[in-house]
């Protein structure tokens, strides 16, 4: 099976959301926050260092207040461009702003059955079975952990699925589901084993790991020191904020923009304070909460909006960006999930941001559904064609064909339809299908997509793992838990 | 007079606004009025009317919250004054609720804190990342009816089963029921940790404890 990975480069559309003029009072308002509301970090390493470069710190609440200078050297120090690498070179990523790379979703707790359709509770084996599906497919160009190995023991959990992902994949490996030193340690160990050794490791970084604020303005204590730890060894390290209008950010778009940056620059430059040049990325994932309910929703207008300006906040600060799109709240895939996934996908693309996350989930990045990544995955191929814009030169306007055909009659036989004509897109799941014979079968694209899913778990083996080295990743796995 | 005076205050409660229900609160004291009656003839029925607009849908959540946090300060500045006469309201039941160890998140913990406390309910909030023992602690300082366990990772979702075999443990699980939630929870996992009850939001949570109670 071919190793191509789709990506979107080279666009041709372009979106202004927000102006130069916006984007500075956005960093301003981040600035003003950082220095005088200030952000939770509770964390002593953390705290020692925000202190050693004259923050100013209130140890009883954990709460870091630094000058606007002292912010922007650091971010000043973040890398703009680096390769996240695969075990295959073939499908290394360059993070350089010119690609738009879409990966699994995650950490989801349940799955619907790929046989019954039933949903139950998520284990190891989906973590497996994802990994391979996603290792046959083209628009997935690097995973998440899926799905929670909730089989596995809490301690060891997000070790023992990270492995999993490596023994099912040769596509790079970022995880959202390890949040504290020890198993970071671990997990740094296992991706040193894959290449090498800890040196090698620093130039092809097979590991990327991604850490969630506690938004209003704060962070987990764990995930600083995973986050700590991987920007010493050189791994791709961000902060994900995930502030909701309404509950954990203002109701309006721009101050929620405002507290997730303060929380994601923060940090940010914390990482960089400790350990100047380390590999880092800018997350995001903010949403509108729920009205009636103060529920995550993960999609409508709002979303789309955070969409496309997060990546003109990320570009000021010349790093990359992974964002949230798809990851509809619809509980199949249906209506809700194709406006809500379309949408958010289209605005998160056309500012080229650097990381989707991601494909493959129904009921708010809650429940995996084979059929739903499938899907998403024409829907991101949908909008890859769209980025390449309309090409007008000399070839494209065909006059010289228009001329043969003249008035009248159709293209159909002519040289230059044969040549272009699978330029034009054919999809997988739509239905083009004449009335009848959907009258006939009713199926459509869900059952279509499930199809096709089975069909690769079926039969795709990917570049197996060296037992040698699984071998030694239980080992560390092992260790790790003493 | 006290007509007016108890329309005012269910105003009070509807704009959400605790600078004005503390207000008619003390002038409730200083008038001498039944403090009682003040909460179920006056603050209560503006409760209530927030709550009927929010399930029809013409309220929104942080409306809820704003009244339910006008009628805590109310509440609490008539507190003195019905100790001193000896009154007391009749609650739904005394709820413990916690986000479990390890786990800092505490936005939907939070929410249903407010919706409780808003039906009836007297409500002790700990806050996060606290420990199993310490839950237990205070669920039988305060003679709780129910445990409210919050968790969002599902490494820590296993706090919740460690608080419920604690409970058994302590031969407390009849009088004390446990409610879990959280966004890792599903239903599955209610089942297989034996939990008493479960809601995916702040307001089915309600429901859910009000059946709690009754059944007790």
């Amino acid at each position: 099976m071919s190793k191509i990975i789709k990506s979107i480069t080279n666009p041709k559309l372009r979106l202004e959301i927000l102006t130069p003029v916006e984007v500075k009072r956005i960093h301003e308002a981040t600035l003003h926050i950082i220095e005088n509301v200030g952000i939770r970090f509770p964390s002593q390493k953390a705290l020692e260092i925000w202190e050693a470069h004259g923050a100013s710190v209130d140890r009883n609440k954990m709460i870091v207040r630094a000058r606007p200078e002292l912010i922007e050297a650091a971010i000043k120090t973040c890398p703009p461009i680096y390769p996240l690498s695969a075990r295959d070179p073939a499908q290394d990523l360059m993070l350089d702003g010119n690609h738009v790379y879409v990966g699994t979703d995650g950490c989801g707790v349940e799955v619907l059955d790929i046989q019954s359709g039933q949903r139950r509770t998520s284990c190891w084996q989906d973590v497996a079975d994802i990994a391979r599906l996603a290792d046959a497919t083209e628009e997935v160009a690097f995973h998440w952990v899926p799905v929670s190995a909730q089989d596995k023991p809490p301690e060891t959990r997000g070790l023992h699925e990270i492995k999993a992902i490596w023994e099912n994949s040769t596509k790079h490996v970022q995880t959202e589901s390890i949040y504290n030193a020890r198993e970071a340690g671990a997990a740094i160990e296992m991706a040193a084993a894959i290449v090498g050794g800890r040196d090698k490791l620093r130039q092809r970084p097979v590991l990327s790991l991604m850490q969630c604020s506690a938004p209003p303005l704060g962070h987990d204590g764990g995930s600083l020191e995973a986050a700590l730890l991987a920007a010493e060894f050189g791994i791709p390290t961000g902060f994900m904020t995930m502030a909701a209008c309404l509950t954990t950010s203002p109701a309006s778009v721009a101050g929620t923009l405002a507290v997730g940056n303060a929380e994601v620059i923060a940090a940010t430059a914390l990482l960089q304070l400790a350990f100047p040049g380390a590999p880092v990325f800018y997350a995001a994932a903010q949403t509108a909460s729920d009205l009636r309910s103060g529920a995550y929703t993960g999609g409508g207008p709002e979303d789309f909006l955070f969409g496309a300006a997060t990546n003109v906040l990320s570009d000021f600060y010349n790093i990359p960006l992974s964002m949230g799109s798809f990851a509809t709240g619809a509980k199949e895939p249906n209506w809700q999930a194709g406006i809500e996934n379309s949408l958010s996908t289209f605005m998160a693309s056309i500012v080229m941001s650097d990381m989707l996350l991601g494909v493959g989930f129904l009921h708010g990045s809650r429940i995996w559904s084979y059929a739903e990544m499938m899907m998403d995955c024409e829907i991101f191929s949908i909008i890859h064609k769209m980025m390449q814009g309309i090409v007008v030169d000399d070839e494209s306007l065909a006059l010289d064909t228009i001329a043969a055909v003249g008035p009248g009659g159709n293209f159909l036989s002519q040289k230059h339809t044969l040549k272009h004509m699978r330029d034009m897109f054919l999809p997988q799941f739509m239905d083009r299908r004449p009335y009848n014979e959907w009258e006939a079968r009713k199926d459509e694209a869900r059952d279509w997509a499930l199809d096709k899913a089975r069909k690769i778990l079926a039969t795709h083996q990917p570049d197996p793992l060296d037992p040698k080295l699984s071998a030694e990743l239980a080992k560390i796995i092992a260790a790790s838990s003493r | 007079m006290s007509t007016e005076l108890f329309q005012r205050m269910a105003q009070s409660i509807i704009d959400g606004d605790s600078d004005v229900s503390v207000a008619l609160a003390r002038q409730v004291i200083e008038a001498g009025i039944d403090p009682l009656e003040a909460i179920t003839l006056g603050f209560v029925m503006g409760v209530n009317q927030v709550g009927e607009a929010f399930a029809k849908g013409d309220a929104f959540l942080p409306e809820l919250v704003m009244a339910g946090e006008a009628m805590k300060a109310a509440v609490s500045t008539l507190e003195p004054e019905m100790q001193k006469r000896g009154l007391q309201r009749t609650m739904l039941g005394k709820v413990v609720l916690a986000t479990v160890e390890g786990d800092i998140h505490e936005i939907g913990k939070s929410l249903v804190g407010t919706m409780l406390s808003a039906s009836g309910f007297q409500v002790y909030d700990m806050g996060v990342d606290v420990p199993t023992a310490k839950i237990i602690a205070k669920a039988k300082e305060v003679d709780a009816d129910i445990v409210g366990l919050s968790a969002l990772l599902t490494t820590t979702m296993v706090k919740q089963k460690e608080v419920i075999e604690e409970l058994d443990k302590q031969g407390l699980r009849k009088k004390i029921k446990v409610m879990v939630g959280g966004a890792p929870v599903t239903r599955d996992w209610v089942q297989k940790i034996e939990a008493d009850g479960y809601s995916e939001d702040a307001i089915g949570a309600v429901g859910v404890a009000k059946q709690l109670v009754s059944a007790a």
